[in-house]
This record gives structure tokens, sequence and C-alpha cells, in this order.
């Protein structure tokens, strides 16, 4: 991924939650069960190839485990199992995307990582009322692409469960 | 350059001031203390004569004030009295909060301190010598110049501000700063000042390195022809070194955390106008750095609460014909691992109908919840959240807040906390935490194909069985139990209470290994599949979505590099107790277990074919079998059975119902004694349950104890002894003519009481059982006279050491022994036991072996025995 944002003047008019997803126009795109989805550039550490995985029994089926990054405990959340989404077929492995969230690393398992996608000038808009509340809760916005959706997900509603 | 000498300055000062206030207590003490004086009056005026220097007139005339009162009780012109001493305290007060003023701003703050400045030096007039009217700045700076080694100073200014006195005075302060001069130089040379982040830097930095020596031992491991091994070995040394070392630096005495509490017991005991004498042991016990941190406000706040609503007013204690002075006592030591806080106070002991009334008040317990409770778990109350009983909240201690906050900075920190009250004598706190959190050794361990890290504290031993020797793992309505040695140990599958699949089917004709833990006084097994090294690991907190399961309590990196989780043993046998009792405990009870897990008693459940359940405590059952129906032969009116090439007599617990032929195959629990067993027939083995045993009834029934609340059930516990006098009545007789030797029993569990005396009794002996030292020592002053006694160590009021300690006055201690009996165990408690006079230490409890120790002492002392 491109670690060179190219920082852009925030935009003056919008609200605040548009203001912070404006701060950058580059969202770090990845794909879970062919949904194309996203978080802030500037929300992700980095990401890394399949990890191994200390699984941990009894906590939330939505957490993998604990991965070891440079000597960093990190927390592996399971994406497809946080949206509900069938498990990734057993002959494939989750890529990694580390954030930051509250003073912690977590580490979003994704079935694939994407570009980096620049989104200025267009509209982050209100997720869909239709949109199943599982994942209702944890979509800050979509933009509408040339020839897709790009859901943009919230990394601090989605650790919080 | 003048930041520096500030800095320089307000670091010195503060040191210096943190002693002064013990000093000062110490002084109204002992006020003919010369060197005393002086060492306070030189620390006042070393910061006087900086003030001068660096021009902070507003400290410089409190100083100056402070140290002219001091000067002229140096010169024994104003006598030490509690107002003068008060009026010292308040200067320095004035002092610290400036300095702290001078911290924060780095300005010096103004204050208007004249009232202060006139009380004291009314107090120098009062003296009937010269008014202090120099001002503050007069020091010549060449005197100041060096004021960080003050002693010569002092020598230069004092003759010239106090000047009538000289002569007299000349003698001692000399010869006190000669040796303090030495003193300081030396310690001067020996340590400096390092500041604590560059400790803790360097403690993050030792726990990196132990993980990349863990890796490289790790490689190399197996490969004795590397060429790395040797570097690799030397640098495994070093680390373990360097490490040791780096802890050492962090740890500090814990008299630190306590050095301020002289000064605020001092003034407590003016504001509400108590006496209390405050006693501090053990202060140089040594604990890490965060751990101290960590239990500073707790303890202070403990100590207050002693001291406010602890300790009875003097009438009070007049009216109950205590002594006037009320007594804190604080006393800190290691134990294994651990270090043990006690703080203790002899003032009126909690009420507890006021604590179950307010928190009913308060809505912390409802009506019913309080009548099910023992008096311990009421009084533990007074940690839930928003609780306060001082019939008036008074300004010294707090509002309702507090007694949770501390219970909850404690158990922040891996500690626990236990109160024993008893109305009129006293109350109890007792803290134990952890010596360190950082780095701790482990065993490693695979279960369910994962592995785990099981912090070394808990791991008793390690027991392997062969797969042939499977069987010697019985089963009581599915729960796994082994005997080992002489006692039955729960075992505990670790791969099912972590929920993980069991091994494909290598069970049958695996070897089974057993890692035996402790968790309070309880041990249990938990059954794994693979026993790997013992590592030092560095523990990493759990991360915030899984802290909340209570079977981990950290986490950490293996050398290899793999993350594992590290077990909370202590959450894992909350959870074990669910399993064993059928899976109905959640996580919230694991809590409540934690609260009591230091007093419960494994107990074997039965149906008895009776209305109610019945209950023996599991360590009185030799054995649990099951005997056809058609093995079960009756001679006369008894049943037996034929058993290990012996007749064993069997009782039905409860004659009208289990006599019934239709249980097929009998179980039977089988008690034994000796060379004897006798067999209690029973309709059906239920559980067994780790629970507090209260019993809240006494029975009239032959047969029964009285009734306890177990699994939220009235159950009935039996008195074994009844029943093996039923089945052979000359058990006691034959015995009983053997020895009339008289044993005192004290123990503060109602269990170990009831089951030493029974073990006793059988034997023969007369005993008394006494629940606490305190009514041991009514006992014995009564006139009462014992061939042996065997003691608690850890009990309320007065602890096994405390009575032995009293029992070595009395001159029944010439020819009566005494045995400690206790949970604990351990090197230097064994000989701290020694020490205060007991002829053996003992571990609940080997029945055969605690027999064998009292009969051999019993027998030394028959002759004499046989005369009284």
């Amino acid at each position: 991924m491109s670690q060179s944002a190219t920082l852009q003047e925030p935009s003056s008019t919008q609200n605040g939650i548009e203001n912070q997803l404006d701060y950058l126009n580059q969202y770090v795109s990845f794909f879970v069960d062919e949904q194309l989805l996203g978080v802030p550039v500037n929300a992700v550490q980095e990401v890394l190839n399949p990890q191994v995985i200390t699984r941990t029994p009894k906590a939330k089926t939505e957490i993998a485990g604990l991965l070891n990054l440079r000597g960093q405990i990190v927390t592996a959340v399971d994406l497809r199992k946080r949206l509900g989404l069938p498990p990734l077929a057993d002959d494939q492995q989750s890529m990694n995307v580390v954030v930051r969230y509250n003073n912690e690393s977590y580490s979003l398992l994704v079935d694939e990582v994407g570009d980096v996608i620049n989104v200025s000038g267009e509209t982050l808009q209100p997720p869909p009322q239709t949109l199943d509340p599982h994942w209702k809760s944890v979509t800050s916005g979509v933009f509408r692409l040339e020839n897709r959706l790009f859901v943009i997900v919230d990394e601090s509603s989605l650790l919080d469960f | 350059m003048d930041e520096e000498i500030l800095q320089e300055f307000l670091a010195e000062s503060m040191e210096n001031l943190a002693q002064l206030d013990n000093e000062i207590v110490a002084l109204e003490k002992q006020p003919d203390n010369d060197a005393l004086i002086a060492s306070i009056f030189r620390t006042i005026h070393t910061i006087k004569g900086t003030c001068g220097f660096i021009g902070l007139t507003g400290l410089g005339s409190v100083a100056h004030s402070t140290e002219n009162v001091l000067g002229l009780m140096r010169d024994r012109e104003l006598p030490v009295t509690s107002a003068s001493i008060s009026a010292i305290l308040e200067g320095v007060d004035e002092i610290k909060d400036l300095l702290a003023g001078l911290e924060a701003t780095g300005e010096e703050p103004v204050r208007d301190n004249s009232a202060l400045i006139g009380r004291l030096d009314k107090l120098s007039e009062s003296a009937g010598q010269q008014s202090a009217e120099e001002g503050p700045g007069e020091d010549s700076p060449e005197s100041d110049s060096n004021t960080v080694s003050a002693p010569e100073a002092s020598d230069n200014v004092t003759p010239e501000e106090v000047k009538p006195n000289v002569e007299s005075t000349q003698t001692s302060p000399v010869e006190t700063a000669d040796t303090t001069d030495a003193a300081k130089k030396s310690v001067a040379d020996l340590s400096i000042r390092v500041n604590v982040e560059v400790v803790d830097s360097l403690m993050n930095l030792v726990g990196e390195l132990v993980l990349t020596r863990n890796q490289l031992l790790q490689m190399v491991r197996g490969d004795d022809e590397s060429i790395y091994a040797a570097p690799i070995l030397h640098l495994n040394r070093v680390t373990t070194d360097l490490q040791e070392g780096v802890m050492k630096t962090r740890m500090q005495p814990i008299g630190n955390a306590w050095s301020k509490l002289p000064r605020l017991v001092r003034d407590l005991a003016q504001q509400t106008g108590k006496q209390i004498d405050l006693e501090m042991r053990g202060d140089e016990t040594e604990l890490d750095r965060t751990v101290l941190d960590a239990i500073k406000d707790p303890l202070t706040h403990m100590v207050r609460n002693s001291a406010d609503h602890g300790l009875e007013s003097t009438e009070d204690r007049q009216a109950a014909g205590k002594s006037e002075v009320g007594k804190i006592r604080l006393n800190a030591f290691h134990e294994g691992g651990h270090v043990i806080i006690c703080i203790e106070d002899d003032g009126g002991g909690i009420n507890s109908d006021r604590v179950r009334q307010k928190a009913i008040e308060n809505g912390i317990l409802t009506e019913s919840d309080a009548s099910n409770m023992s008096e311990k778990e009421i009084n533990n109350l007074v940690f839930a959240p928003g609780f306060s009983t001082a019939q008036q909240i008074s300004s010294v201690s707090g509002r309702g807040v507090g007694m949770d906050v501390v219970k909850t900075q404690i158990e922040r920190i891996g500690g626990t906390v236990d109160l024993t009250s008893r109305r009129g004598v006293g109350t109890t706190v007792r803290i134990k935490i952890p010596l360190t959190l950082a780095i701790v050794s482990a065993l490693v361990v695979e279960s369910g194909g994962l592995s785990f890290a099981i912090p070394q504290l808990t791991v008793v031993e390690l027991v392997r069985l062969a797969a042939e020797d499977r069987h010697k793992i019985e089963k009581i309505n599915q729960n796994e139990v082994f005997r080992l040695r002489d006692r039955l140990l729960p075992l505990v599958h670790l791969d099912r209470v972590l929920g993980l699949h069991e091994e494909a089917d290598n069970g049958e004709d695996c070897d089974v290994n057993i890692v035996v833990v402790q968790v309070g006084d309880d041990q249990f097994g938990l059954i794994v599949s693979e026993v790997f090294d013992t590592e030092e690991i560095v523990v990493k907190p759990v991360g915030q979505l899984l802290k909340d399961i209570a079977l981990y309590q950290g986490t950490t990196i293996l050398g290899d590099g793999r993350v594992i989780m590290i077990l909370d043993v202590a959450g894992i046998a909350a959870q074990f107790g669910g399993v064993v009792g059928g899976g109905d405990r959640d996580q919230h009870s694991a809590e409540d277990d934690k609260d009591w897990a230091g007093d419960t008693t494994t107990l074997l459940l039965f149906d008895s074919g009776g209305a109610t359940n019945m209950a023996v405590p599991l360590s009185l059952v030799a054995r649990l079998e099951e005997f056809p129906r058609n093995t079960i032969e009756r001679t006369g009116d008894r049943m037996v059975v034929q058993y290990r090439d012996n007749l064993l007599p069997l009782l039905p617990v409860n004659e009208y119902a289990t006599n019934s032929d239709d249980v097929d195959p009998q179980p039977v629990v089988v008690f034994q004694e000796g060379d004897r067993s006798m067999g209690l027939a029973v309709r059906e083995i239920l559980d067994i349950r780790e629970e507090p045993l209260v019993i809240r009834m006494q029975s009239q029934r032959p047969g029964v104890l009285g009734t306890a609340i177990i699994n939220d059930k009235a159950t009935d516990v039996i008195d074994t002894q009844y029943y093996v006098e039923q089945a052979d009545p000359d058990w006691f007789q034959k015995n009983v003519e053997q020895t009339t030797s008289r044993v005192l029993v004290i123990d503060d569990s109602i269990f170990f009481r009831q089951l030493v005396t029974t073990v006793l009794e059988a034997e023969g002996y007369r005993v008394n059982a006494c629940h606490a030292a305190v009514d041991a020592v009514e006992l014995i002053e009564s006139g009462e006279s014992y061939d042996l006694i065997v003691s608690d160590i850890e009990m309320p009021m007065m602890d096994g050491y405390e009575f032995a300690e009293w029992f070595a006055q009395r001159p029944e201690s010439s020819h009566t022994k005494l045995i400690a009996l206790t949970s604990l165990s351990g090197p230097t408690l064994e000989s701290r036991a020694a020490e205060v006079g007991f002829a053996r230490f003992m571990t609940k409890f080997n029945a055969a072996q605690f027999l064998s120790c009292v009969k051999e002492f019993c027998h030394q002392r028959q002759p004499q025995g046989a005369i009284a």
C-alpha cells in the first residue's frame, strides 16, 4: 500500500464526522466475502501477510486469536464473523490489516487487501436505511465509485463489541 | 544553571522533609533525644540557608521561624510539648506546600504566612529569649554556598543565632554532626539518585532481552554441536543476572510506603482525641516499585480507617476495660512469592448488625440474602461500593467511598484483601500482593493442541500416570478424582475447561499428565496432554477484548515467537466449580468464589434416601466403592461385605430409606481409621462441591452435625464419628483405655477444628477445641492444662506465632508441647514456627502422620500425664 498520502485541505463546510473522514481522502480498501470495504488510511498501522495466530479459547467467536507483531501482541478480529458472513474456505488464508484503537493494536482479518483508494471529489453518503443492522452499526458511510460501491467501516465501532 | 540548582534544592529538600515528619513525631515521644532535635534542626536550617541563597524569601522566613523554635528546643530553653510540636509540624507543612508550589510553577508562591510566623515567633519569645527579628535573607552567602554538605554550615551559623547557649550545646551537636557527616559521606559515595523513568525503561529493555534470550535458547536447544551454544549459554547467564539486578533496583522497602503514617496517625489522634499507638513491623520488606506505588494509597486509607472508625474513643475504651491507648499494628512479611501486609487494630471490631442493616438500606443486599450470610461475609461487605458505617461522617475518613476503592486497587495488581473482625476485640485486614508483576517463571503445557503457560508459583507438583495406571483415576458421578498419597485430588481436564476438543482417542493408552496447582488452601489437578519446560516469561496484559475471560491472567511471547496465554489458576478453579456442580455457575459467580476461596471445603454430596441430601467433607472420606447387592451379607442385624481380604461393616446412613434393596450396586462411602474401615451405605453419590462450610443449624439428630447450605440447598452434614462408633462400638473404647492425654485444638476453621477433633477423639484423646487463640489463652489462664496443643497458624486477632510466643512465657510450656498445623508451608514459616516454640510444623492434613506425631509427644508426656 502506498504510504505517500497527499495531504488535502480539509473542506470547511462539513460536519464533524465528515471533516475527520475528509482529512485524508484516502482509504485502505480490502475485500471481505467479495464486498469492497475500506478504513481511513490514517487508522491503519500496517498490512501483513497471513500470520500464525494463537487461538484464545473461550473468547468471543469474532476473536480469531493473538499474533506476535515484532514483540507486540495484537488481537486478531475475524471480520467475516464480525459481519455475520460465512467463514473463509479452508484453503484460503486471511490477510491482516492492523489498526490502532484505544492504544492497542488490532488486526482485522480480511480476505484480500486492495489498493489505497483516493476519494477526493466524492461525497460520503450515509449507509442505506435498508442495511442489515449488524452492518449499519459499523458502517460510517458509502462512496459510489465508478464501477462499484465502497463501504467505509468505522474501526472503533468494529472493535467495540 | 538556576533551574538546575532549583531542581537539586527541591529534590534534596523533599527527601529531607519526608524524613522529618517521622522524626518530629518521634521527638514528641522522646523529648530528651538531643540527636533527634539536632537532626531536625539541621534539616530546617539547610532549607533556610538555601532559601536565602537563591532568594526565596517567603519560604526562608517560615523556615527561619521554625528553626528558631527548634533551636530553643535544642538548647532546652523551650520544652518539647504537644503544642510546640504541632507548631513545628505546621511550619514544616507550610514549607512543604511552598516547595510543592515552587516545583509546580517554578516560582515561589506568594502567600501571607504572617500568622504562622507570628505563632512560631511567639513560641520563641515565650522562652524568654531574644525575639527573632532578623530578616530571613540575612545568612551570609559564603556559608550557604555549600549547603549541600550542610553540617559544617550549621556549625557556622548556629552560634551567632542562638548565642546564649553556645557552651551548653557545644558538646552534643558537635559529636552528632561528626557522625552524621561521616554517614552522609558514605551514603553519598555509595548511592546515586536515578530518575524512575530510567529504571522503568531499563526494566522494559530487560523484558525484551529476556524474550530474545529465550528465542536464542530455543534455537540451539538440542543442538550441542552448535558453535553458538557456548556464547548463548553465557548470554543466558548474564541476562538472568541482569534481570535480577534490574529487578533489585526496582525493589523498595515497604517502609517507604508507610513512612507518612506515623505523622498521619499522630494528627488523627489529635483530631479525634484518641490515644493511638502505631506499631510497624517488617518495614524492610521489599517489593517492586510499581506494586509499592499501587498499595500506598489503599494502605493509608486503611490505617486512617482503623484510627477513625476502628479504635474507640478513650472513654469507650476505659468503659470496656481496655488500655486507654489504642493500638494499630502494621506487619509486612514475605510468604511464598507474595507479600502479606496485616493491618490490625484492637478497637471495637465491626458491628455486623449495623453493617447488615446498612447494606440492606443501601440496597447492596436483600433481607433474605442477609439472613444466609455468615458474620464474616457480612463484615466483608464494607468493601462493597457505597458503604460507610460510621454513625457520623467525620472529616477524617471518607464518605463511603474508599474501602471499595481499596479493594479494587489491590485486586488490580493481583492481590487479595481479607477482613476478620471480632466485636470488642478488634479488626484485622490482611492484604496479599504479588512481589513483582513483570517477569515470572512459568510452566508451559499443552492441552487440546494449544500451548498455555501456568505461573510456576501456583504449581505444586507434576504427576505423571502411566497408561496402565489410568484406572487409579476414580470417578464420583462424572467427576474424576485421584488419590494422591493420602488425599483425594479433584481433577480437571484443561481442554474441557477451555472448551477445546479433546484429543482424538489417544485417551486410553496414553500417559496422563497432572499438574497439581494450588488455589488458596485448595489443590486440584489439571490434566494436560503434554508438559514442556519452564520458561521465564514477560507478562503482558490481556487485550481489551479478552480481559473479561477469567481463565487468563495475561499473555506472553515464547522463545520461538509464539504468543501464548497465561492461565489464571484461580479463574479455572472457579470455572471448574461450575463443571463439578453441573455447569450452572457463570463468570459472575466466579468472582464471588474468589471472595471466599480462602476457606472453602470440598464436600461430598449424597442422597441419603431421606428428605434432605447429606454431605461429608471429602477429606474424611477414604474411598468410594460400589458393591453388588448380592455380595452384601448379614451377620445378626449388621451388614458386612468382604472387602480387601477383610470384612467391612456397612451401615445405612438412613435406616428407614436406604435399607431397601432397589439400589444395586450399592454405593458406599468408606471411612478409614488406622487399619479399620467402615462403610456408609447411601442411596446415590451426587456430587463434589467446593463451598464454604457454614453450619447454620445445629442438629439434635444423632449422626448429623448440623445443616448447611450447599449448592443452594439445605444439606445435612453428617457426623462421621457417630457412624464409625455405631459400626464398631469398640473403636474408641480400645483406645480410651490406652490414654487420657488432653489435647487442645485451636483453629478458626470450623471444619478443620471438627476434623482434627474427630480424628483425635477417635484415638481416645480428650480434646478441647477453640476457634481463636484468644479463647485458648483464656482457657489456659483459667487453669486448664493440656498435654499437647495443636494450633493453626493463620488466625484472626492472635495468630499461631503470637500464641506460641505467649505460651512460651507460661509455666505450662515446660511440659506441654505445641504443634503447628497449617495449610501454609514453606521453610521460612517453618523456621519461624520453630523459633517461637512449636515443636513440630505440620501441613493440613495428613491424619496418619498427624496422629503418629501426637502419639509421640503424648507418650513422652505420659508419666507426668498419669500423675496429673
